[in-house]
């Protein structure tokens, strides 16, 4: 009886390693290629074979030090990025934290209408508003300067994003507030003394949510500098237009060399603040 | 049912039981929430009443400083003493005046109110002789910058009208305090009082300008545009009231806002429960497999599936749009042409699958699914493993005792217990999915189908919303579309959200 029970876990674990082993191929088998064929030479820019005939550093020499750089400036493009991602998270982070601490720790009256107001406006779809926002900076004559424009769009709504940190503030104490306020604190020195220091994990995520932000938004950056000159790209417009029916033909290789830089630096920071990524949704969205 | 009835039933009929009750007390919830509604409109309503009878009342028992500050802001609180607060409410009130005699009342004036409800008074160009008799041609009304400032206007004028009552209401208490004997504040003690008693005015001030600016001004603006027939066509527009939704819901067939509307709507309903179903229980067997007692390498099994989540979302799709392409390029085709997969024409030429076109209806559709499914079940891998190593481990045990199969077991017992534990996550994800712009965007490209008016069939309801405005501008129906999704999307959460326990247990920790 013993044997056949072990027999039978050995035989169903076989079947799970056997079944994982495919599924996680699977899963894994596009970044692969992905990387695979950045590193592929030969003529042909588009791929043929599926594992690269012929191997080379050329797409990522080229994609560093572009030969021309008025079609493809993968480094300005970066550079780009990086810039309003530095901005728009400091901005980002500080209306959240402002935002979510008065949610959560100060009672005053306008406090639940507030709270309503920001649900009500997080569930309008937020490509409706794209179109006037772009005419919006029009008219108030930033779209000529891209990289502020971009700034403002990401960091503007930062604060509607408040629930995951005011869910942390909520768990805090608030015995620590009143021992404080009795200690003759004032309510600006309790948030900068005392929760501020003890809300280290929430920081983390929010710095990194908004960091990661700018270098994965697609949509409103297509809008904001989509038509205008490439020195004005992001990386994922930058490189969403090598892939074009333009540029394929030339570019293909660069598109995937391109997206390997960004995709490393930006998974790891994912894998690394993956705990807070889980601790962050299931707070605000599961029920235990 | 009693509680201790309740109680003794299997997880399985708890949620049917649940799901029973919600329907039965759907139709007064959907009361409740009504009269919620109502509720708040009367109070808001009471509350401007008592704002009005106040304002009234104060003007009867002021003195005559504080009557005249009615008229000239701040001039009560001068009087008392309070010279920088006053100078501060003059400041904003002459800002005020100047600002409305150059530019905002004649931006109110544009609106329409006096013109048929054109936006604007030029329709057409035209050419004016100036005062040195040259010829100087004036170009249309842009009715689109006209509306953007009237709005704006009109912000600011419900801005200064808080202002205008704190103005009034402020030179009130000073005269009060004066009257009682007490020491009226400096206003240096003023400004500290934004660092204690009065820091949510500090900490939210600077976001919730932000967020009238980028947000709610261009939300206004954009519900204003879906009354409207403001097309890319129709620079110089007017209000036309419903006449757009009109136009969707009249169904004449063919490639017509309506057939459109519909179609896109079945298949935005049918996308959203399928990615959310399949992803979810897909994506949990997956977990169980990974956090079977026995397996090894635990971590980098998750590792393995969670890297498709840490890739930017436009990379990992416009990468499975290439590898999809419909012809020898595309990964897909060459990895099926060597397994001996694609079917050959008469000459005896591979004939390649397109993945995305929309020559067929559900192949494309098939792909994204198939594709969200390959996004989406890492998600649900890292939000359910922690859930799912809390589900008590004698449950298990006791259903093998009594010889449940693993496929029993899951159904039974995991399935029930997550269901009931993750409802909220359940319905966040299912509105995620109506408005999952990423997928199918970036995913499909530009993909158009003859049948349907400026969209393919992998389209959403979003997507088509973003392609009428970027592509055909047609900013109304846009407009339109977006205040439709987001009824969809307000009703299924206020029906379901505010009945689950984390809306009301808020307080629970402090």
């Amino acid at each position: 009886m013993i044997k056949s029970y072990k027999a039978r876990r050995i035989i169903s674990n076989t079947v799970i390693y056997i079944l994982l082993g495919g599924l996680g191929l699977i899963w894994i088998s596009p970044l692969v290629y992905l990387i695979l064929h950045s590193f592929r030479g030969g003529k042909a820019e588009l791929a043929t074979t599926i594992i690269p005939q012929s191997w080379t550093f050329d797409n990522y020499a080229k994609i560093f030090n572009p030969p021309d750089p008025n079609v493809v400036n993968f480094p300005q493009w970066f550079m780009n990025t990086f810039i309003i991602a530095i901005f728009s998270c400091i901005i980002s982070t500080l209306a959240v934290l402002m935002v979510s601490y008065a949610f959560s720790r100060l009672r005053f009256k306008a406090r639940k209408p507030l709270i309503n107001i920001g649900m009500i406006l997080g569930m309008f779809p937020g490509f409706m508003t794209m179109i006037a926002i772009y005419y919006l900076l029009k008219v108030m004559g930033i779209l000529s300067m891209p990289r502020v424009a971009l700034i403002i769009c990401y960091s503007a709504g930062a604060g509607l994003g408040y629930q995951i940190s005011k869910g942390f503030f909520d768990t805090i104490p608030r015995a620590l507030d009143e021992a404080a306020t009795i200690d003759g604190a004032t309510k600006n020195q309790i948030f900068w003394k005392i929760i501020l220091p003890m809300s280290k994990p929430i920081l983390v995520y929010t710095v990194l949510t908004s960091f990661i932000g700018p270098w994965t938004d697609f949509i409103l950056a297509k809008i904001i500098v989509g038509a205008q000159g490439p020195e004005n790209y992001t990386v994922a417009i930058g490189l969403q237009k090598l892939v074009g029916q333009e540029y394929k033909a030339q570019h293909f290789r660069e598109f995937l060399a391109g997206s390997v830089i960004v995709a490393v630096p930006i998974t790891a920071l994912f894998l690394f603040m993956q705990r807070y990524y889980v601790e962050g949704v299931t707070a605000g969205g599961v029920k235990g | 049912m009693k509680y201790i009835d309740y109680v003794q039933l299997n997880p399985f009929q708890k949620i049917w039981y649940n799901l029973k009750q919600f329907f039965k007390a759907l139709p007064s919830n959907i009361v409740k929430i009504c009269k919620a509604i109502g509720r708040f409109f009367k109070k808001l309503f009471v509350g401007i009443g008592k704002g009005v009878a106040g304002y009234f009342t104060r003007f009867v028992k002021g003195d005559w400083a504080t009557k005249l500050s009615y008229i000239i802001m701040g001039f009560g609180n001068m009087m008392k003493g309070q010279i920088i607060k006053g100078c501060i409410f003059l400041a904003t009130e002459v800002a005020f005046i100047a600002f409305m005699i150059s530019f905002g009342a004649n931006k109110i004036y544009n609106l329409g109110f006096f013109n048929n409800g054109k936006i604007g008074f030029r329709e057409k160009g035209e050419y004016v002789r100036t005062a040195s008799g040259a010829r100087e041609y004036l170009p249309p009304d842009d009715s689109m910058q006209l509306l953007l400032y009237g709005v704006m206007t009109v912000i600011i004028i419900a801005l200064f009208l808080v202002i205008y009552f704190a103005s009034v209401k402020s030179a009130y208490k000073a005269q009060q305090k004066v009257a009682a004997g007490e020491k009226l504040p400096t206003f240096k003690e003023e400004l500290k009082q934004f660092g204690d008693e009065k820091f949510h005015v500090t900490l939210l001030a600077f976001p919730s300008l932000t967020i009238s600016i980028f947000t709610i001004l261009p939300l206004i603006f954009m519900i204003l545009i879906a009354f409207t027939n403001y097309t890319e066509k129709t620079p110089f527009f007017q209000w036309v009231g419903l006449q757009t939704f009109a136009d969707i819901f009249q169904s004449s067939g063919g490639a017509s806002k309506g057939y459109t509307f519909v179609e896109l709507t079945k298949w935005t309903l049918i996308w959203a429960v399928c990615a959310t179903v399949l992803n979810y229980i897909l994506g949990m067997v997956v977990a169980l497999m990974i956090n079977k007692k026995g397996i090894k390498l635990k971590a980098l099994w998750r590792t393995l599936f969670v890297v498709t989540v840490a890739v930017p979302q436009f990379v990992s799709l416009l990468l499975m749009q290439q590898m999809l392409e419909g012809n020898q390029f595309g990964a897909f085709n060459q990895l099926f042409e060597q397994l001996g997969w694609l079917p050959t024409n008469a000459d005896g030429a591979v004939q390649y699958i397109d993945f995305l076109g929309n020559a067929n209806k559900w192949v494309p559709r098939l792909t994204v699914i198939v594709v969200n499914i390959w996004v989406g079940i890492p998600y649900t891998i890292l939000i359910t493993s922690g859930i799912l190593m809390n589900i008590p481990a004698d449950l298990y045990e006791s259903a093998t005792i009594d010889g449940a199969g693993p496929v029993r077991t899951f159904f039974s017992i995991t399935l029930p217990y997550m269901l009931f534990v993750t409802t909220p996550y359940l319905i966040t994800t299912f509105i995620g999915n109506i408005n999952n712009f990423n997928v199918i965007y970036l995913l499909v490209g530009d993909q158009y189908s003859m049948d349907l008016h400026n969209a393919g069939y992998t389209d959403l309801l979003v997507t088509w919303l973003f392609r009428l405005s970027q592509t055909t501008g047609e900013y109304n129906l846009a407009a339109a579309i977006g205040i439709l999704v987001f009824i969809v999307c307000a009703t299924v959460s206020l029906l379901t959200f505010n009945l689950t326990k984390s809306a009301k247990n808020e307080e629970e920790f402090s």
